[in-house]
This record gives structure tokens, sequence and C-alpha cells, in this order.
């Protein structure tokens, strides 16, 4: 298709080089060329180019990241802080670990360029705390940056000024929101704040903030390097550029795949050697747990923004968690729905309440001892639920609920008979048995 | 002036309104109006528990839920909105559960959800009857509850403080209480812990939330998860009888909602009052209201006999009340304290000048200083509302400078309402003072270093730095008094510059004293006693012959001349002797006299020492008028209705008067108001202000600066009883700087002796960064009171050692 | 009357849920060093306030888990008070209210990890422990967490181990690993460096490098499996200097 690769490694290029993650290693390989070039452009420029990329936030919401630096007000005599969210915590997202891992520098260049583009003085990333190695080589690679000159004061003769901090959270999904996240990083309870005011007004101790995803900090360097032509040249006719795709489940070979948005997840499990031997796709979520589950009528649906949201799902971060024909549906959900429950902030009413009720009903459900009915009243305390909580943390535990239930309905319904591990016996998901499975069955749910 | 400018205020905000639909009724609202605030000025009452006007939207409950088609720019908004945290659009469009099935389904989806953890004990709730849950589940709630399983439990109650009791499986997580102790009072020791459904309100264990506003937690939570220790299962909502009144226990002026039931105040809360209180008070208006249920409580005359009080017939009390009087004749001082409502304090006055025929009367039972007499003479004396600092002029000004006054401590309101200032319009607080207190820096104040005794001076380089303008505020608190100079300057300064300046005493009384005249200078409305034409309109409306025209002495003075026997009768309100200067010395005069009459609720020190004691009702047994420190008045209404009513200050001055064969004029309040405001303030000039003649010596020796002010919470009477919120008082400490600290080879922590002339005083020390070196500070009223214990005030020269001396 | 069950959250003191952190215990390491290292990590922020998730990873490296002392020297850094320094402890489930283990094993049971043999992980290292989630054996070398997603779902089954990758887990390797964590024998993550302890690697949150940055491979096998394919396959992004032609998209459209 217009003479694009199937694969395009651009983030992903040198992860397979030996210590990639050194600065020598990432200048040697053309490092840092971007920041030169950026050095000697004016920050509006920066931003104009960015813009015209087309390049949309890469955390799942898919703004567009030129359009929301150029929110930032010119006017404000508060300094400005730019803040790299690297929280990444959403069920089946697990592409910007590896890429901090393998490539700091390619971040921290980004973070650098972004800095310069709205005249950021102060930049954080927040990543999140259990990722020990990944944060050791963010530290590592802001000293080297340092050190080089990279950041620091008057970068690279250009009279601007930059520090970096790399913040590590300390477990709570709910930071990978914006607000929260500032919240968090700040010092303070991780939960929502209202907006208005937006970050980019009153963000970070009240100042104008940006907050961007790892992966569109990180394809800053290539768009100012190689031009918003280049970057354009990739995707679909509103999705454009590269993007990792993330596959994990019942597939041969779970990986990442760097691609042009639009790919399909037909295209992506047949790279990933296909299904599991004997057993047909059941279900998938196209970006993470909040994304609605879609099935194997979705397997050739384009997977950018549009092409999601054209059969009520989303694009969210491309983590395509993809399960087999020997998943419970009702098993999954409730597993979801838990994960939510454990990370509810508790701030608002219907997140914190509505998910401790979820859970208790799912457990029904999964046992077998639901009762006729309930499956139209959990739909409807799903519709309590969404779209009337502070943020979307809540809309993405109902997501999970419905979407199985318009898919999986009947096998909903038979919860009000027969446990789901009699209808699909655990140890067949896994990717081993052992004689402790029937007990880790009983045990199922038993923990709050 | 402040007129004019809610003048202008009015005119802006009419050019600002925004005209919404709201379920088909237009209105106009001011822009940034919340949209469930809106709603309100239509009669649209959307259930709500974590909206509060007074506190910054959250948005938290989701109960609010609100339907908006239009908001304004022709798009509806896909979700429903919760309606306290949206502002209000041109245009805009809100649909409340009244016309939108979607915002119904939503608000009764929510209080199902806030239910199903709820222990739904309403019946064992103190909150049962009042409570915004329960109403509103009964008003918007889906009826009955689909939810059939688990709820969390947790242990309950647990005390956050001495005075709250927390039941968190009630607790709808709504943060008014977190958000209270944060935003309004800036305590923020209780917080949100936990998270997710797990959430709850906690404390540090070690850390109670020990705030001197704690109490409106308790009134402001939707639900029965905080409740009054003190209240705790004393009574139901419905069985309590409501009377709105004013509080007694500093110039603040909070309106407050006093309970009763059978015969018997059972709580109080705060009033709402935007111009005073808003809808604040402070744990002493709040819970100390008991101090007269001990067994001291006087509920018959007593009478000496052969050395020994006894019960006596109002008769017969008041016949030997009046033959030692008359046999004073003039040379009796009247000291009827300062915590009178404004006609209790009239009655005082009229009696003094006209029955007894002497001017000598003065409400201050505390330090004072001749300075302090002219100034309230000349500058606080018959002043109005109209021409006085206000409320909202403190949280309009630019700066506001604070002068020997603690505000948190000395006038807990106007601190709120300088935090208020402080949090939303940054407004600039400077202090002079030795150290920045906890309330000092809660409104981010900037210390002015100052020695007890040195305001004046201080005040005048301020003046120098260009610090005081027309848009400056100077409050002057009592203890400026003792400060040499300093309400001259403040005067005189104010004058100058245009800065506005008040005096904000402590007492509920004292500015109502004022008022009434009861200052050995001053008539009632600020009139000169030696002004005759001031005496002969007084005159005039009391139908007496003439006054006596020479000066009075003041309360300091008449002690004295008691002690040696110059006075041979001392009337004795409500009062202390170890609020005086010299308690000692007070002792002495209540021995020596020839004969004192006291008039009391309980049986005091003063009491003891009387020959006749006259027992009159508490404050929620009568009604009055308190003049709060804008000079703004506030009424005492009845709250407990005996069949016979109690006898009251004002009665039994009248039925003094009349065996004196002369006339109060009235025997009421209703009346005795009805004077006041027929006489009128004087309109004559009150004089200049001479200002301070020579400075006062500062009595002892020592190489240290005495500085002490009262703690809002510490031994005063007025908490007696009520053992809960005693245990939230702070800890009683001497301060000095670290230096000080230092020089004299003392260890934080370690216990001190601050001595004085008379005797010594052991606290633990603390060291405060930033305090004035060579200043010692202790509380005024810690169990022993500083004039008692030390024989020294503010300003005098005092030594600290190690250990007990 | 409704047939509601109750489910109380406080029966110890220790555990989430307890609303405070657990006052019983009020031994401390912390000293002038920690107190100094605080002031260090709060001086790299604009407000310092913004140090106190770091702070608490100190607390946790020095103390072994959130202590009083720790709450209170956090309190009197930062100039806040002790409740809500208590709030954010017990917001963030990396911060331990009793001793963790030497070594802190997770264990993801997420949907996607459990589904594909994380339950059976879990419930194997429990028996093999002898100690539940949020325990620590009684020789206090290992305490074990069920995990919430970690972000390595192509690596399912994931374990943690002091915050380090054990991917691709099985029965038997958990087994091994265990056992060698119990012995203190020498164990790498599958991608990461040779693990230390966990009071080691909160010193490293806490923002204090411990040199090991180097230790371990660029990328695990399925982060390196679509680069592969490319290598193969001889994909790659465009080159910027020869832009394949767009068909004219705007056209396109018009028709």
């Amino acid at each position: 298709m217009n003479g694009i690769d199937t694969l395009t490694p651009v983030l992903t290029a040198n992860w397979g080089e030996d210590h990639a993650w050194k600065l020598e290693n990432y200048e040697r390989r053309g490092g840092y060329q971007a920041l030169r070039k950026a050095v000697g452009m004016a920050p509006d420029d920066i931003v104009a180019e960015v813009k015209a990329s087309n390049l949309r936030g890469r955390g799942g919401a898919g703004f567009p990241t030129g359009m929301k630096w150029s929110f930032l007000p010119k006017d404000n005599p508060n300094p400005t802080y730019l803040v790299v969210n690297a929280d990444e915590s959403e069920p089946g997202t697990c592409k910007d670990m590896p890429l901090m891992m393998a490539s700091p520098h390619t971040l921290v260049e980004g973070v650098i360029i972004s800095a310069m583009a709205t005249r950021a003085v102060y930049a954080f990333i927040y990543v999140r705390g259990e990722v020990l190695h990944v944060i050791r080589r963010l530290q590592q690679a802001v000293r080297e940056a340092y050190a080089a000159g990279y950041i620091g004061k008057d970068i690279l003769g250009s009279g601007r000024d930059l520090e970096v901090v790399v913040h590590p959270g300390a477990g709570a999904y709910i930071c990978g929101e914006e607000t929260a996240l500032l919240d968090s990083l700040e010092g303070r309870r991780g939960q929502p704040r209202l907006r208005p005011p937006f970050p980019a007004v009153a963000g970070l101790y009240a100042s104008p903030t940006v907050i961007n995803n790892v992966e569109s900090i990180a394809s800053v360097p290539g768009i100012i390097g190689n031009g918003q032509a280049w970057f354009n040249a990739m995707g679909t006719e509103k999705s454009k550029g590269h993007g990792i795709f993330s596959l994990s489940g019942h597939v041969k070979t779970p990986g990442q795949f760097e691609a042009p948005l639009g790919i399909t997840l037909r295209q992506l499990i047949d790279l990933g050697g296909g299904m599991r031997e004997g057993h047909e796709l059941k279900f998938f979520t196209p970006g993470g747990s909040s994304t609605p589950i879609l099935t194997a009528e979705h397997l050739d649906l384009p997977l950018d923004f549009e092409g999601m949201a054209g059969v009520g799902s989303m694009l969210g971060t491309r983590a395509l968690q993809v399960f087999d024909d020997t998943t419970s549906v009702v098993r999954t959900t409730l597993r979801w729905v838990e994960f939510y429950k454990h990370e509810s902030c508790g701030k608002c009413t219907p997140c914190r309440e509505g998910s401790w009720w979820l859970v208790q009903l799912l457990r029904k459900f999964e046992a077998g001892t639901a009762s006729e009915g309930d499956v139209d009243k959990m739909l409807d305390l799903c519709d309590n639920i969404g779209g009337k909580s502070f943020c979307a943390l809540a809309d993405g535990a109902v997501a999970c609920v419905t979407s199985a239930v318009k898919h999986f309905r009947e096998e909903f319904e038979a919860g009000y008979k027969t446990p789901a591990w009699e209808l699909f016996p655990y140890e067949k998901s896994a990717l081993f048995s052992t004689e402790s499975q029937a007990s880790a069955a009983q045990k199922e749910g038993a923990h709050a | 002036m402040s007129v004019d400018t809610s003048k202008d205020a009015q005119v802006a905000e009419r050019e600002d309104l925004i005209t919404v639909t709201i379920d088909g009724i237009e209105v106009s609202v001011p822009k940034g109006t919340l949209a469930i605030r809106a709603a309100e000025t239509v009669g649209i009452d959307i259930p709500r528990f974590c909206d509060h006007p007074l506190l910054d939207p959250v948005g938290a409950c989701r109960q609010c839920m609100v339907e908006i088609p239009d908001a304004g720019n022709g798009r509806g908004m896909p979700k429903p909105q919760a309606s306290c945290t949206i502002e209000c659009a041109p245009g805009m469009v809100i649909q409340t559960h009244h016309t939108s099935e979607k915002a119904k389904k939503a608000q009764e989806g929510m209080l199902e959800m806030l239910l199903i953890n709820h222990p739904l004990d309403c019946p064992i709730c103190d909150k049962g009857g009042e409570c915004p849950l329960q109403n509103q589940a009964m008003t918007h709630g889906p009826g009955e509850s689909r939810f059939g399983g688990v709820k969390r439990t947790y242990p309950k109650p647990i005390n956050i403080s001495a005075v709250v009791l927390l039941d968190r499986e009630r607790c709808v997580l709504c943060a008014r209480c977190t958000r209270f102790s944060e935003q309004i009072s800036g305590d923020p020791f209780i917080a949100l812990v936990e998270r997710g459904a797990l959430q709850q309100v906690g404390t540090y264990e070690q850390d109670p939330y020990d705030s001197y506003f704690s109490g409106n937690v308790i009134q402001i939570c939707p639900v029965g998860a905080l409740t009054s220790v003190a209240y705790r299962f004393q009574a139901r909502p419905f069985d309590l009888v409501s009377v709105t009144t004013t509080c007694e226990h500093c110039a603040s002026g909070c309106e407050l909602r006093s309970d009763q039931r059978h015969f018997q105040v059972k709580r109080r809360l705060a009033g709402n009052k935007p111009e005073v209180n808003e809808e604040w008070n402070c744990d002493k208006g709040r819970f100390a209201f008991v101090s007269a249920r001990g067994e001291d409580r006087l509920t018959r005359p007593l009478v000496r006999r052969n050395g020994v009080l006894e019960p006596a017939s109002w008769p017969e009390a008041i016949d030997v009340a009046v033959e030692g009087l008359r046999r004073a004749g003039d040379r009796v001082g009247v000291l009827p304290g300062g915590r009178l409502t404004l006609e209790a304090a009239y009655a005082y006055s009229r009696f003094t000048r006209q029955v007894l025929g002497t001017n000598n009367i003065d409400f201050r039972s505390r330090p004072l200083s001749a300075e302090e007499g002219e100034f309230l003479a000349t500058r606080v004396a018959g002043r109005s509302l109209e021409d006085s600092v206000q409320y909202a002029d403190l949280e309009n000004a630019k700066r506001v400078v604070l002068v020997d006054f603690e505000p948190e401590d000395e006038s807990p309101i106007v601190f709120l309402r300088l935090r208020k200032a402080h949090r939303k319009r940054k407004l600039e607080v400077i202090t002079l003072a030795p150290y920045l207190s906890r309330g000092s820096l809660k409104v981010n104040a900037r210390l002015v270093p100052t020695v007890p005794g040195t305001s004046a001076q201080v005040l005048g380089s301020l003046h120098h730095e260009g610090l005081l303008d027309s848009e400056t505020v100077i409050l002057v608190g009592e203890r400026a008094g003792l400060s040499a100079g300093t309400l001259t300057t403040a005067a005189s300064l104010a004058d100058q510059t245009g800065a506005k300046l008040a005096w904000i005493p402590r007492r509920a009384g004292d500015m109502g004293a004022v008022e009434a005249g009861c200052l050995p200078t001053v008539l009632p409305g600020g009139r000169p006693v030696q002004d005759a034409s001031a005496r002969v309109d007084v005159q005039s409306v009391w139908n007496a012959g003439s006054l006596p025209a020479a000066v009075g002495l003041d309360a300091e003075a008449m002690v004295e001349a008691a002690g040696h026997g110059e006075l041979q009768a001392l009337v004795l309100g409500g009062l202390e002797a170890k609020d005086f200067r010299d308690p000692q010395a007070v002792r002495r005069a209540m021995d020596k006299v020839g004969f004192l009459v006291v008039l009391e609720t309980r049986l005091s020190e003063s009491a003891q020492h009387a020959d006749v004691v006259f027992p009159v009702g508490l404050i929620e047994e009568h009604a009055g008028t308190f003049v709060n420190w804008e000079h703004r008045r506030g009424r005492v209404n009845t709250v407990v209705r005996h069949a016979v009513p109690p006898m009251t200050d004002i009665r039994v001055l009248a039925a003094l008067a009349d065996a004196m064969e002369s006339a109060l004029g009235f025997r009421g309040s209703a009346a005795a108001l009805a004077e006041i405001d027929e006489l009128g303030r004087w309109e004559g000039n009150p004089g200049p202000l001479l200002g301070a003649r020579e400075q006062q010596p500062g009595v002892g020796e020592g190489d240290l600066v005495l500085s002490t002010w009262r703690g809002l919470l510490d031994s005063s009477a007025g908490m007696d009883n009520e053992f809960a919120l005693q245990a939230t008082a702070p800890r009683p400490v001497a301060r000095v700087s670290p230096a000080t600290a230092q020089q004299l080879g003392l260890q934080a922590g370690a216990e001190v002796s601050v001595v004085g002339p008379r005797g010594q005083l052991v606290l633990p020390l603390e060291t405060v960064e930033g305090m004035c070196d060579a200043v010692v500070w202790v509380p005024q009223n810690s169990g022993a009171s500083v004039g008692g214990a030390l024989g020294a005030v503010g300003g005098d020269r005092v030594r600290l050692v190690g250990g007990a001396a | 009357m409704s047939g509601h069950e109750f489910q109380s959250h406080f029966d110890d003191p220790a555990a989430p849920g307890a609303g405070d952190i657990d006052h019983s215990d009020m031994s401390t390491n912390i000293d002038e060093t920690t107190i100094a290292e605080m002031r260090q990590i709060a001086a790299r922020y604009p407000q310092k306030r913004s140090a106190l998730l770091p702070m608490l990873h100190l607390v946790q490296s020095v103390d072994g888990r959130i202590s009083p002392r720790g709450i209170e020297a956090c309190a009197q850094v930062l100039d806040i008070t002790t409740a809500q320094v208590s709030g954010v402890a017990t917001f963030y489930t990396m911060y331990k209210r009793r001793p963790a283990g030497k070594h802190h094993v997770g264990v993801c049971t997420t949907a996607l990890c459990a589904v594909m043999g994380g339950d059976i992980l879990l419930d194997r290292m429990e028996k093999k422990l002898g100690i539940g989630e949020n325990q620590t054996t009684p020789d206090g070398q290992i305490s074990l967490e069920r995990l919430e997603c970690n972000a390595a779902c192509d690596f399912a089954p994931v374990m943690m181990v002091n915050w380090e990758f054990m991917d691709n887990m099985t029965p038997e390797k958990a087994d091994e690993l265990i056992d060698k964590l119990r012995n203190d024998e020498e164990v790498h993550s599958t991608r990461g460096a040779q693990i230390t302890s966990w009071r080691e690697a909160e010193r490293v949150l806490a923002g204090f490098p411990d040199g090991l940055a180097d230790e371990g491979p660029t990328a695990g096998p399925a982060s390196l499996v679509g680069l592969e394919i490319a290598h193969n396959e001889g994909w790659t992004a465009p080159d910027p200097n020869n832009l394949p032609v767009n068909p004219a998209p705007e056209e396109g459209k018009q028709q």
C-alpha cells in the first residue's frame, strides 16, 4: 500500500543493539541530531512541525500533540512545565517500558526538543515505580545527557536551560490520568482534578503544563529530524505515523510490532505466528482493557483511531490482548473489573461504589450463582456508572462489562446456573498445567 | 464609603449577568455562577452531598447530575454533568430531575450506590431526622435497593479528636470535612486516607484533629459520619427547639443556633450570617455552654451573716444590699465586667450614674491603661456599624496590619475572614508580634518582629516603608492598650494615611459596654462625662437630676481605692480577679472594701467574697444584644424559657434602684434597648486623642520581656465542665527564640520557670525560629493566670530559668 | 432484614484499609543522614512537597516499611501535617505497612496474566512459602504480593522480584526462583540486573542510583519479535529523503 512497509521500526529500531541505552551508542546511530536541528529552530516552528505531522497522542486518547502544545498561554507569568506520562499501567499496555529500557535517550531527546518547543524550563518524567530497571536506565540517561550538555544550562549554546527529573510513582493506575498524575507529582494522593482549569493553563503548581505520553514525546525527534512529511507518509488518512502495537495473549509469539497506524489485527496475529495451536480467536482488546472488546469479525479493521471508533471501541494504546476459545469471558471481565475496583481512587461515588458492586455481581456470574435478571441489572448498573464518574476510569470498567455482554450475553446468562470454570476449565487457558489448578480455581475471586 | 463600594459592586454584577434556562425557567445569574446555584435561585433543589457554597467545588459525590442539552453554543453535552462544577454559560439549557429522565435516573442510581455500603442505622444515628442523606434518599432515591451483597464495615466510632467522633461506614466521602480543614481553617490534621472503596477520612494516630474550628465539620457532614462527643445520643433533632442567638464568648459576634430540650441547651451550631461568621463558628462558641452546670450554679440570693454566706430571700437580699450601698454613698465603684449584653451594660451605666451618683464604672476587668481609656472615649465610643471597619472590609482590603492582636486566639472569626481573603485574594497580612503564631502562619503573615511594648515605634517604621495607605486596615487588639503610645500612634497614622482602623476587644460584652458608657469618662452613646451638654442629653432621657460631672475611677484605680478603704462599696458583675493585672490587689479590695455586691451565675471567687450575691440568669435564659467589634448588633434570644424567668442583671439593678427610691427606668432588655436607641449617639466632638503622656516603666526585673495573650481554648471558666473541649486545648508552653534558649543554656522540651515579681510559671520550653530574642511568651491563662502567677503583664520584664525554680 | 453480609477491613492494623500505618511498631533506623537525604530529594523540585513519593521510598529503604518515624520525618521536612503524609502513604500500593521481605515477590494476576497462568503461580507461591498475599515469611526473607498489570503483557505470565521483571514464568521457574531467593543465591532478572534486595531497590526509586543500569539486555525477546521480522523482511520506515509518492487524498475524497 502506497510503498510503505508493513512494519516500520523507528522507536524500536535500535532495540536489538548491544547497550543501546548508552549515550554513545545512541549518538552513533544519529541520536541527538534532531535536537541539534531543533536548537536552530524557533519554538513556534517546532510546534508547527509537530502540528503538521498530525501526531496524535499515543497514550490512548489520541489528542493531536501539536495542538495540545499550542494551548499553552503565551502571556502567563508562571514557568511552563513539561511532564512525560510514563505511568504505563493500563492492562495490556506494555510498549513504553521496553522503549525506556532499551533506548531511554530517544525519550530524553524528545523531552528536550519538546521543552524547547513549549518553552518549558523544567521537565518531569513520571514513571510508574514498579519497574526498577527501567528507572535505572532513565536515571542514567538523564545523567549522561546532563554531562553531555544536552540538559542543564545553555543547552548546546542555545541560551536555553532545562532541568529534567525522573520521578518514580508508587503504585497507582489512576496516576496515568493526567490531572491525577499532576497531583501525585505534587506529592499528593493521585486523584483527578476538576477541569477547567486545564493543565495547559493551570497544571503543575498551577502553572502552564503540557503532559504527553512517552511514545508521543519519543516520536518528536523523528518528526523533527525527518520532517513532518516523513511522518505523514505513514498511517491512514486521519491516523498518521508509526505506532508500537503490543500483541499479547494466546498467540504463538506475542511481542511488540512497530507499524504504521492502520495495520489490522489479522496481520499482527500472522506476524505473531498465529493463534495457539488448535485454537481460534475468541475476543480481543484493541487498546487495553478500557477499550471495549472486539471479536473475530473485527480482525480486518484498520487499527487506527477512526477504525476502532467506528465499531464502538477505541484504538487506545494499541494493546492487543488476544484471548482464544478456551477463555471464559465472565472470568476475564471479572478480573478486569477487579483491577478497576483495586485502582479506583475513591474520589467519586459511581467508580468507588459501582466497582465494589460490580465485582460482587460478576463473582456471582463466575460462580454460577447469579440470579435470573442479573445481566440486565448489571447493565443498568453500568448505565448508572458510565458517563457519570469524575474521570474515565469507571468508563473503562463499564466498557469491558458492556462490551462483553454485548458479544457474549449467553455466557453471562449461563452464570445463572453454571460456574464459569465448568464451562471453560481454567487450566485450558493457561500456558502450562499443574496440579494446583483446581485449588486455584476455587480460590478465584477470594481476594478483595 | 463601604456603602459606595457595594453599590459599585452591584452595578458591576448586573452588567455581568447571563441568562440560562433551567427546567424551562429563564434565570439571569452573575457570570461564573454554578448551575446548582443558579437552580437554587429559581427554587429548584438539586440533591447534593459534596457541594458546599463556602468550599471549593470538588464534584466528588456526583449526586447533582443534570442534563445539558445545550451548553449555550447550540451543542448539547453528551453525558450528564455534575451541576456543582458546571459554570453557567449564556444561553445554556439545563434540565434537572424535574424535566430529564436521564438526570433523574442518574440521581437515583447515585443514591442507590451511595447506600450500598451505608449501614442504614438511622434509628440510632444522631443525624437521623436532619440528615441530607436520609432526606435525599427519600426524595430522590429509588426507594428500594437492588444490592444484596457484602457491605464494608469498620470499627466504630473512632475519635478523630476529643470532641469529634467518626463512624467511617456512614461516610459518603464527600470530603467536606477535609476541605474545610484545609481550605477554611488551615488545619489539615484530617485527610482522606486509603483509596478506592476503602477510602476513608483519617488522622495520624499521634496527631488528633485539634483545631479551634473542628466542630464545623460535624455540622457540614451531610451524613452521620462525624458526630459530636458532647451531643452524641443526647437528643433527636425533631425533639429539639431551635433558637437563633448570638455567641457570648468573644467579640466576633457569631450568630448561633442554640437547640434546647427539657429546659437545657443540648447543642449549639453555627448560625448562617454571611456578613459575620458566614456559616462557621469556633469550638468554644459551639461546645462551651455548660460552664454553669456544675454544683456552683447560683439559684438563690446569698447574704453574709456572721461572716458566712447564707441563702436569703430576694427582698432580704435587696434590703441588705441597699443598706450597704446607702452607707457607701457615692464612694462606690462598679465593675460590671465584659460579658454583659448591651442592655445589661446600659443598666449598670445608668444605675451607677443615676442611682449611685458616681462615674466610678469600668467594664475592663483586665490590665488597662489611661491611654486606652482615652482611645476608647475618643475613637471607639459612639461609633456605629456604618462608620466602622467591617468583616467585608477585611475581605476586600489590600493589606491588614495586626497590632498586638492574634485573631485566631482572640477573635477567631476575624481569623477565618483573613484566611479567606488570603486564600481567595492573596490578602497581605502583616503582624506586629514577637513571633509568627500558628494563626499568622495560616494567613501567610509577614512578621515584623515586635518586642511587647514597642508596637508604636514599629508602626511608625511601617509607615515609613509606605505600608499604610487607604487600602490598609489596621486591627489593634485590646493588648495594644498596654503598649505605650500604640493606640495613639495607630489613630494618628490612620488619620494621616487614610488607613482604616479598628479596635478588636476580646469579650462579647466589651463593645456594648463601651457603647453603654461603662467607662469612667464616657456616658452612653460616646458622650463625654465632662461635657455638660452631653450630660444634659442623658439627664433628659433618664428624667434624672444632675449627673455627676467628675470623671470616675478606672477599674484599676477602683481596685486600688477599695483596697485602701477610699471606696466603701463595690458592685461586681461577672468577673474574675485573675484576669486583672494584679489579682492580689483585687482580692485585697474584695476583702477590704466595706461592702461587696456581686451579680453572678456561679459561686465564683468574687461571689465568695461578697456580702450580698444576686443570682442572675444564664445567657440562654434571657434576651438582649451583643455588639461585636464592628459595632454590629447581634440579637441574643431566650433559648430556655422557664415558667418563672430567672432574674437578670437588669431586673436586679432595677429592684435595687426601686429600693433606693430611684428608678432605673426599665425592667427588661427591650425597654432598655429602646431607651438606648432613643438616646442615640453623641453628635458632638469627642475631643482629640492626646495620647500617652509618659512611658509606663515595665515592672519587674530580668533579661526577658514577657509576651502573653489568651489562647482561645485555655483554662477559661467559660469552658468549665466541657471536658472534651478542654482536651483539645493546645498544650501550654513557654516560647523563646533558639538564640535566647541557647544563651540561657536551655533545651527545647525541657521544663523551665518564667519568674516574675510575684512568682513563677513552670512550663515546657519550645523554641520558635524567627522569634524576637530576649522575649518569652507564655499563655495568659493556662491553669494559672499570668497576672496571678507572675505579677506581670505583657511588656514587663521577667527571668527564665531551667527547671522549677 | 436486608440479608446483607458485612466485611470488616480492620482486623489487622497493618492491612490496607485500616486507615493508618502501623503504630504498634515504632522502631526506626532513620537518622540525621536520612533527614539530610530527604532534604536532598526535596531540593530536586521547584516545590518541595513534590518530593514526598521518593521520600517515602527512601523511608522504606531505611526502615523496611513506612514507619511512624518516617511519616513524621517527611511531614517535618516538607512542612505538611502527618495526616497529609499518611493520606499519601496509604494511597499507593508500593508503600508497605509492615516490613516487606528481603525480597519482595509479586505475581501478576490481572486478567491476561491470570488467565495465562498467573492464578496458578500465585496459588503455588502461597503454598510454597506458607504465606498469603501481603505477608512475609517468618524469617523475613520473602514477602508476597498479588500484582496488578505490570506492563509486560507480552511476557505473560509475569512475576516481579524487587520490581525487576521475571518474564514468561512457569511453575518450575517460579519454584526455582523462590528456592534461590530463600538461599540468597545469585538470581538475575530476565530483563534487568542481578537481584539485590527490596530495600536497595527502594533506594534507587528514591533517586540514589546503585550503578546497575548497564546490567541485563537491551530488550527481552518479545520486545524484539516485530523488529526481527522487519529485519528478515527488509521492512523499514520510509527514507525521509525519498518518500513514496502519496496519492492526493483531498482529490480522492472529493470524488
